[in-house]
């Protein structure tokens, strides 16, 4: 089956990234197929490359960027939110891309699930 | 339809949303600080044996076990699971409405 | 308003999408952000459905002045979603009489329906979005 996942909160202060990253793990693990991953509001915040969590934490932007870079993800970061928070390309980490809201219908209309993980 | 609530119902009312638009033996599955809704001994205990037996009602252990509770300590008729039947449970019974 | 991208559903999958509207608007972003997706999804031309529940039912009442918090109004945007057909928008009654409001209270045209009916629609939905 077809995955759409929505991030709607930025890394750390909320799980709503760790628990989209555990479940997206999950349907990769299961055999089924991840159409996209949208980051929409503060969730934009999870492709910041210049995050730098301590060494004992989980790295939020890296694990993602490893997960897409391993299954081929497509890691959509949302414009209009983006730029509202001063997300630009020179911060994106590596395999996050930024685009329109409408990647995120597609998501809806092409994706089996659109499951969405928020505040 | 699967609903997912990830609020505390001692501090939001997403468990209450999700409750009052279910439907008879529609799946709820719990996750994030939402467990608390289904651990024993709460004032709300009674809310979560009533959801349990009208609706499925799944929590996700991991975020229980991280909150310091397991599976004996969840009422009465709810499942635990982990994030694999989470995924299995959304593909059996989505499209879902996330009560936020 | 969001700036509408030219954007084509190639596809030609026509899907049954809800916006559910949960939160009062202002307080926090999300009901001014899913007002965007509602708009974004008109140009793919699905069937488009927005529901308000609970404190969703403030962010369409009459009489919003923004100026003194600095804050842009949703009503014109709100008004204007008839103009991209947009016309299937449900407040659960439930959630608009324990707020004190009745149908006059509404910027725009609604069908206001029972919770009965609202769970109704929101299970016969494809893809269900919001906060």
């Amino acid at each position: 089956m077809r995955f759409g996942i929505l991030v709607n909160e930025g890394p750390f202060n909320h799980q709503a990234s760790d628990s989209a990253y555990k479940f997206t793990e999950a349907v990769l693990r299961k055999g089924h197929e991840v159409y996209r991953v949208f980051f929409y509001y503060d969730g934009v915040n999870n492709a910041n490359k210049l995050s730098e969590p301590p060494s004992d934490d989980r790295h939020i932007v890296k694990r993602w960027s490893e997960l897409a870079k391993v299954h081929g993800l497509d890691l959509v970061v949302c414009v209009a939110a983006a730029l509202r928070r001063g997300m630009k390309d020179e911060l994106l980490a590596e395999g996050f891309r930024i685009s329109g809201l409408g990647q995120l219908i597609e998501a809806g209309i092409q994706s089996d699930r659109l499951v969405m993980f928020g505040d | 339809m699967l609903h997912t609530v990830n609020k505390s119902p001692f501090e939001r009312n997403a468990f209450k949303a999700c409750l009052a638009r279910a439907k008879e033996g529609s799946v709820i599955v719990l996750f994030e600080d939402a467990v608390y809704a289904v651990t024993r001994g709460t004032t709300l205990e009674k809310i979560a044996v009533r959801a349990a037996e009208k609706f499925h009602v799944f929590v996700l252990g991991p975020d229980l076990n991280a909150r310091g509770y397991d599976w004996g300590q969840v009422v009465e008729g709810v499942t635990v699971v982990d994030y694999d039947d989470f995924v299995d449970i959304v593909v059996t019974h989505g499209p879902v409405t996330a009560w936020l | 308003m969001p700036e509408i991208e030219a954007l084509e559903n190639t596809s030609g999958v026509i899907k049954k999408f809800l916006y559910l509207n949960s939160k009062a608007p202002y307080g926090t972003v999300y009901a001014l952000e899913v007002l965007e997706m509602i708009l974004i999804s008109a140009a793919f031309e699905q069937d488009v459905h927005v529901a308000f529940v609970d404190d969703g039912v403030y962010q369409i009442k009459k009489g919003q002045d923004t100026k003194g918090i600095e804050m842009k109004s949703f009503l014109p945007t709100y008004r204007a979603l008839e103009g991209y057909d947009i016309e299937k928008l449900y407040v659960e009654k439930e959630s608009m009489e324990e707020r004190g409001l009745t149908v006059e209270d509404f910027i725009v045209p609604v069908t206001v329906v029972n919770r009965l009916t609202m769970s109704d629609l929101i299970h016969s939905m494809d893809v269900v979005l919001g906060g």
